[in-house]
C-alpha cells in the first residue's frame, strides 16, 4: 500500500497543477467548462490526499517500520491511541495534515459556491490549488511521508514522550485546521482584488469559514495551554513561547477581521482594512506553521527539523508581497464613500477594538521576532522574556475587555449622548462597586493592573447581562412568554449577534482568570525529604512517601511522591506528582542502557487539586545523584556482557534486555528503600479553572454564531421586510 | 496489484476531472443558466445586509439604545437606501 500512497501523492501534485491551469483558463477566458473542471480537480485532490492519509495512518496502526515516518515517530511499544496521532508529530505528517485539511475545506467552499461567484471562484480556486501544490511539492521533494527505510529497523524511535497527552493528540489538528481555514477567505479576497469585485460578496461567501478558523484556532490554543499546564512541569499555561505566540497572532488578527467585516457588510466601510487584515491573518497563519517547523527560534513546542523553513518563508514572502501589491493597485476601487457618523456608534468601537487587537498582535510579533531582529543588527540573539510581553500586552488586553463591553451596548451609526449615558450607567456602576469591593477587601490594591482588569471585566459582563435582559424584555413585551423562552428566541432571531455576546462573556471570564492566576499566584520551589513539610500560600505541604512504577509496555520508569496538603490544620488534598523516564529516548550522548533512562527525555505528571477557587499545583524532580553508583555499576556490567555479543544474535540481545529490566527494577527498589530528596515546585493558582471554563463558554458562543439559521426562517424574515418595503417602493 | 490500483485511480480521476470539458453546448448552457449573475448577487447581498440593518435598528429601539426620534430618522434613511437597492435590483434583473 505504501507504493499506492506514494503514487497518490505524486498524482495529487499533478492534479493540483492541472487545477491551477484550468482555473486560470476559466478565469481569464470566462470559460465555465475550465472553471468546473478546476473545481472537480479540487475534489480529486481531496480524494487523493485522503487516500494518502489512510495509507500513512494504516502504516502507523500496524507499526510498519519500513516507512521512515513510522520508524522515526512510533514504535511497537507506543500506545495504540498515540500510534494514530503520531502522524502529526512528524514534519512529513504535519505537512500532509495541512494539505489534507486544505483540500477538504477547499472542496467544501467550492461546492457551496458552485453556482455562485462565477468571477471570484476561479481565481480563488487557483489560489487554493496553488497552496495545495506548494504543500504537496514540499512533501514530495523535502519531507516525503512515504520515504522507505532499508534495512528495516527492528524497533522504532517511539513517540516523543512529551506528546503522549490527550490534549496533544487533538491540539495540532485543531491548530492546523484553524490556520488552513483562514486560507479560504484569503483566497476569495485575492479573487475579489483581481476581479475588482470588492463589495461584500467575498465576505458573505467565506465569513463562516473565517469563524470556523477562529474557533478551531482558539480551541487549539487552549488545548496547547492545557497541555503546557499539566505536562511541562514549569507551572504555567502560557510562557510567551515563540510557538505559542505564533498561534495567538493569527487568532488576534482573525478576531479583528471577524469584527471589521461586519462594518463592511452593513456600512460598506473598512474595505482596505478588511482585505489587508485577511491577507495579514493568513500570512501569520503560515508564519505559525513556519515557526513550528523551521526551528528558527528556540521553543519548547517546536518538534520539527528545519528542512522546510526556506520554502515556507518563500511562500510567506510571496503572500505578503503579492497581496500588498494587489491591494495598492486596487486602492481606488477599495475606497469607501461612507464615513463613521459618530464616535458613539458600534462601528467606531469596532474600529477601536480592531486597533487594539492588531496592536496586541504587533507587540507579540515584535517580541517573538526580537531575537532575529537583534541578531540582524547587533550580531547577538537577544530574547525578550515573559515580563516584557506582560508589560506591553496587559494594558492593551485591559482596554480590549473594556471595549468588548462597550461595543454591544451601542447601536450602529449613532447613539445620542443621553442614550449612551443611560446604557452605560448600570455596567459602570457594577464596575465601580466591583473595584471598590476588591480594593477594600482583597490584595488587589497592590496590583493596579489586575484591579483594572477585574473592574473592566465586571463592566463587560454586566453590559452583556443588560443586553440579554433588555433583549428578552423587549421580546416579551411584543410576544409574551417566559424569560427563558424569550432568551431562546433572541438566539434564534440573531445567532450571530447573541452567539458573539456569549463569546465576549467567555473571553471576559478567561481574562479574569488569567489576571487572577498570574497576579495572585503563590509559587515556591522546595527541596524535601520524606516526612518533611513546608508552607506555601496558606497550605502545609508534607512529602509523605516516594512511589515508583515501571511500565514495560511503554518502556517507562516513574518516580513519584505522595504529598499531603493541609489547609488551616485540616487535611485538604493528597497529591501524586511524578517524573517519567523513558528507555533510550533521546539518547544522543551514548549513555549506557540504564543511564539512558535518565539522560533522555523525561516528562512530568503534575499533582493537582482543582476547585472553582483555584488549583494547588505540584511538580517534582527527584535528586537522583545518590542512585548514580547503582546506575553506573549496572551499566558497566551490562556493557561488559554486551561486548561479547554479536548484534545479529537476537537471543543474546533479548537476554541483555531482560538484564536491563532487572537493573531498572533494582534501581526502583533502591529509590523506594532509600528515597533521595526531591525538588518540588508548588504553585497556588487562584481561579485558574476559569480559564478553561471561559474558553468553553467562548467556544459554545462561537458554535452558536457559526450555526446557520434555518433557510425557512431567513426567508421569512427577509419576506417580512421585502413586503414592508414593497409598499414604499410603490410610493417611490 | 498496487500499480494496477494506481492506474485505475489515474483513469478515474482523469475521467472525473474532464467531465465539464466533454459537455455538449446544450449541457454547458444549462449549467451556465444555473449560475447567479455576479452583479445581481452583489445587489442581493446588499439588500440582505440592508434588511439586517433595519432589523438591528428595530432591535436597538426596542432595547432603548435608540430614542424614538433617532430610530425614526435612521429607519427612514435605511428604508430609502433599501428602496434604492431594490430599484437597482429590478433594473439589473430587467437587463439580465
Amino acid at each position: 500500500m505504501i507504493t499506492l500512497g506514494a503514487a497518490c501523492l505524486f498524482l495529487a501534485l499533478v492534479v493540483a497543477l492541472y487545477g491551477i491551469a484550468a482555473a486560470l483558463l476559466g478565469a481569464t477566458r470566462h470559460n465555465r467548462r475550465f472553471t468546473d473542471s478546476a473545481r472537480r480537480a479540487v475534489y480529486a485532490f481531496a480524494a487523493l490526499l485522503t487516500l494518502c492519509v489512510i495509507v500513512v495512518e494504516a502504516a502507523f496502526a500496524r507499526t510498519d517500520l519500513s516507512l521512515k515516518v513510522v520508524a522515526d515517530h512510533s514504535s511497537t511499544t507506543t500506545p495504540g491511541f498515540y500510534k494514530l496521532t503520531a502522524m502529526w508529530s512528524s514534519q512529513e505528517g504535519s505537512l500532509l495534515l495541512w494539505g489534507w485539511v486544505l483540500s477538504l475545506t477547499s472542496s467544501a467552499v467550492l461546492f457551496a459556491t458552485r453556482n455562485k461567484h462565477r468571477e471570484l471562484a476561479p481565481w480563488a480556486t487557483a489560489v487554493l490549488m496553488g497552496l495545495g501544490a506548494f504543500f504537496t511539492g514540499l512533501m514530495l521533494f523535502d519531507a516525503n511521508p512515504f520515504a522507505r527505510l532499508s534495512p528495516v529497523p527492528p524497533e522504532g524511535v517511539g513517540l516523543e514522550p512529551l506528546l503522549r497527552h490527550p490534549a496533544m493528540a487533538i491540539h495540532p489538528p485543531m491548530l492546523y485546521s484553524g490556520y488552513v481555514f483562514f486560507s479560504i477567505p484569503f483566497a476569495f479576497a485575492i479573487g475579489a482584488l483581481i476581479t475588482r469585485r470588492l463589495d461584500a460578496s467575498w465576505i458573505r461567501a467565506t465569513r463562516r469559514f473565517a469563524l470556523i478558523a477562529w474557533l478551531l484556532l482558539g480551541i487549539g490554543i487552549l488545548l496547547g495551554a492545557r497541555w503546557s499546564y499539566s505536562e511541562l512541569g514549569w507551572g504555567g499555561y502560557w510562557g510567551w513561547d515563540p510557538v505559542e505566540n505564533a498561534s495567538l497572532m493569527p487568532w488576534l488578527a482573525g478576531t479583528a477581521f471577524l469584527h471589521s467585516i461586519m462594518v463592511q457588510e452593513r456600512r460598506g466601510m473598512l474595505r482596505v482594512w478588511n482585505v489587508s487584515l485577511i491577507c495579514g491573518t493568513f500570512a501569520l497563519a503560515l508564519l505559525g506553521t513556519f515557526l513550528v517547523r523551521s526551528g528558527i527560534l528556540q521553543s519548547i513546542h517546536a518538534f520539527g527539523a528545519s528542512t522546510v523553513g526556506g520554502p515556507l518563508l518563500g511562500l510567506i514572502a510571496a503572500v505578503v508581497v503579492g497581496s500588498a501589491l494587489l491591494i495598492v493597485s486596487r486602492l481606488d476601487d477599495l475606497r469607501s464613500t461612507k464615513r463613521i457618523e459618530s464616535l458613539l456608534s458600534r462601528e467606531s468601537v469596532f474600529l477601536i477594538n480592531n486597533l487594539l487587537l492588531v496592536g496586541l498582535a504587533a507587540v507579540i510579533f515584535w517580541g517573538t521576532f526580537f531575537p532575529l531582529i537583534s541578531e540582524l543588527f547587533t550580531g547577538n540573539k537577544a530574547s525578550l522574556a515573559a515580563p516584557w510581553f506582560d508589560h506591553y500586552a496587559t494594558p492593551l488586553a485591559i482596554l480590549l475587555v473594556l471595549f468588548t463591553g462597550i461595543g454591544p451596548l451601542l447601536a450602529w451609526r449613532r447613539v445620542s449622548l443621553g442614550a449612551a449615558k443611560r446604557l452605560l450607567a448600570r455596567p459602570a456602576l457594577v464596575a465601580l462597586v466591583a473595584a471598590a469591593g476588591l480594593f477594600a477587601f482583597t490584595d488587589t490594591r497592590h496590583h493596579p493592573l489586575a484591579l483594572a482588569m477585574f473592574s473592566f471585566a465586571a463592566f463587560s459582563l454586566a453590559a452583556l447581562v443588560q443586553e440579554f435582559a433588555r433583549g428578552a424584555a423587549a421580546y416579551r413585551s411584543l410576544s409574551g412568554g417566559s424569560y427563558g423562552h424569550a432568551l431562546l428566541a433572541l438566539f434564534a432571531r440573531n445567532r450571530r449577534r447573541y452567539g458573539g455576546y456569549v463569546v465576549h462573556a467567555g473571553v471576559a471570564v478567561l481574562l479574569i482568570a488569567i489576571a487572577a492566576s498570574s497576579s495572585f499566584q503563590t509559587s515556591r520551589d522546595l527541596r524535601l525529604r520524606p516526612g518533611q513539610s513546608a508552607s506555601v500560600g496558606g497550605y502545609r505541604v508534607t512529602y509523605e512517601k516516594p512511589t515508583a512504577q515501571i511500565s514495560p509496555a511503554e518502556q517507562r520508569l516513574t518516580f513519584g511522591s505522595v504529598l499531603a496538603v493541609a489547609k488551616g490544620g485540616k487535611p485538604y488534598a493528597t497529591l501524586y506528582p511524578s517524573r517519567n523516564y523513558y528507555a533510550g529516548a533521546g539518547d544522543p550522548t551514548g549513555a549506557g542502557p540504564v543511564r539512558s533512562f535518565f539522560e533522555g527525555q523525561a516528562t512530568s505528571e503534575v499533582g493537582r487539586k482543582t476547585t472553582v477557587g483555584g488549583d494547588v499545583w505540584t511538580a517534582m524532580q527527584p535528586d537522583l545523584s545518590s542512585l548514580n553508583p547503582v546506575i553506573n555499576g549496572a551499566d558497566r556490567r551490562l556493557e561488559r556482557i554486551a561486548k561479547g555479543v554479536s548484534p545479529a544474535d537476537a537471543k543474546a540481545r533479548q537476554t541483555i534486555g531482560f538484564l536491563q529490566g532487572l537493573a531498572v527494577r533494582a534501581i526502583e527498589k533502591r529509590y523506594l528503600a532509600d528515597p533521595p530528596p526531591a525538588d518540588f515546585r508548588v504553585n497556588v493558582n487562584p481561579l485558574v479553572t476559569w480559564i478553561w471554563v471561559g474558553g468553553a463558554i467562548a467556544a459554545i458562543g462561537g458554535l452558536v454564531a457559526i450555526w446557520p439559521a434555518p433557510e425557512a426562517r431567513r426567508r421569512r424574515v427577509s419576506d417580512v421586510y421585502a413586503a414592508r418595503l414593497a409598499r414604499e417602493l410603490g410610493r417611490a | 496489484m498496487e500499480i494496477v490500483l494506481a492506474l485505475v485511480i489515474v483513469a478515474a480521476i482523469a475521467w472525473f476531472v474532464t467531465v465539464p470539458l466533454r459537455r455538449s453546448e446544450d449541457e454547458a448552457s444549462a449549467v451556465a443558466s444555473r449560475t447567479e449573475d455576479p452583479a445581481i448577487a452583489a445587489l442581493e447581498a446588499r439588500k440582505e445586509a440592508k434588511y439586517r440593518e433595519i432589523r438591528d435598528a428595530e432591535l436597538d429601539r426596542e432595547q432603548g439604545k435608540l430614542s424614538q426620534a433617532d430610530w425614526s430618522r435612521q429607519d427612514a434613511e435605511l428604508r430609502r437606501e433599501a428602496v434604492a437597492i431594490l430599484k437597482e435590483l429590478d433594473r439589473a434583473r430587467g437587463a439580465g
